[in-house]
């Protein structure tokens, strides 16, 4: 992938992820949210990581965002009016956020190897997603599993936040 | 050429927004995306770190997206409990503003 698609996709995922904080209505943040996990997943087949790129579209741009969206219909959520902005409790919250970049613009400025490009592959294409399953269901067998449970409780859960309880 | 550093920090960057997200807004939802964002921006400096360390055979370190997948997984589920929680606070308190939320607050 030339170095032209990776800044076109890597602004996409940035100008709209900076949207999904910007936007005042939540569907408008929600949608943002959506081009920015697709231009996420275009930097992952960057990678050659085709089924993390498939996944991400899959999992994020398909159920979880259609999740947040059913979530807003359901509630009749509207844009902010314009309330009083806390402007010393904002100026902080930025402030800490910049630090935070600041600091790891100079972690990644010196370390060495982040000056190195990618490490050419054996192939023009490689079968990642038989790697990925022999590893997941080899090495990774029992923390997979565990995942399953995990999920599974979730599921239990959410079931029992959502009923409403009798009075 | 792109090299790792390009990939790491649109990753911070990444990070850093949606680190901002939580911190300005006050709306539940919109703190949600943000911390989607975080995670998002976790796993692609995973993938970068995983293209960068070629193993013996001159792949991709496979390990690496194998936690990615875990990621995605739990964070799929993190959604679903907090947007259930979310709905569970807005049928007894008719609001998603984190500033009307302030019973355990000191």
């Amino acid at each position: 992938m030339s170095t032209f698609l990776f800044w076109i996709f890597a602004l996409l995922t940035l100008i709209f992820g900076a949207a999904v904080v910007i936007n005042r209505n939540p569907v408008a943040s929600a949608l943002s949210l959506v081009v920015s996990f697709l231009g996420l997943a275009a930097l992952f087949m960057s990678l050659n990581a085709y089924f993390i790129g498939i996944i991400q579209v899959l999992v994020y741009a398909g159920a979880v965002m259609v999740l947040f969206l059913f979530i807003i219909m359901l509630l009749d959520l509207r844009a902010e009016e314009g309330r009083q902005i806390n402007w010393l409790a904002s100026a902080g919250g930025l402030a800490v956020a910049l630090i935070l970049l600041g600091q790891i613009f100079s972690v990644v400025g010196h370390l060495t190897i982040a000056h190195k490009a990618f490490p050419p592959l054996p192939g023009a294409t490689i079968d990642d997603v038989r790697h990925i399953g022999a590893a997941l269901f080899g090495n990774y067998n029992l923390p997979f599993q565990i995942v399953g449970v995990l999920v599974l409780v979730a599921t239990i859960g959410v079931v029992l936040l959502s009923k409403r309880e009798p009075r | 050429m792109t090299t790792l550093g390009d990939y790491l920090i649109v990753s911070g960057i990444l990070f850093a927004i949606g680190f901002a997200g939580v911190m300005l807004r006050r709306n539940l939802l919109i703190i949600l995306m943000s911390l989607e964002l975080m995670l998002n921006a976790a796993n692609l400096s995973l993938v970068a770190f995983s293209r960068f360390r070629l193993d013996s055979n001159g792949l991709p370190n496979y390990n690496a997206q194998v936690f990615v997948f875990f990621i995605i997984t739990v964070a799929a589920a993190e959604v679903a409990v907090g947007l259930a929680i979310l709905v569970a606070l807005y049928r007894t308190r008719q609001t998603t503003d984190v500033k009307d939320i302030s019973s355990l607050k000191f």
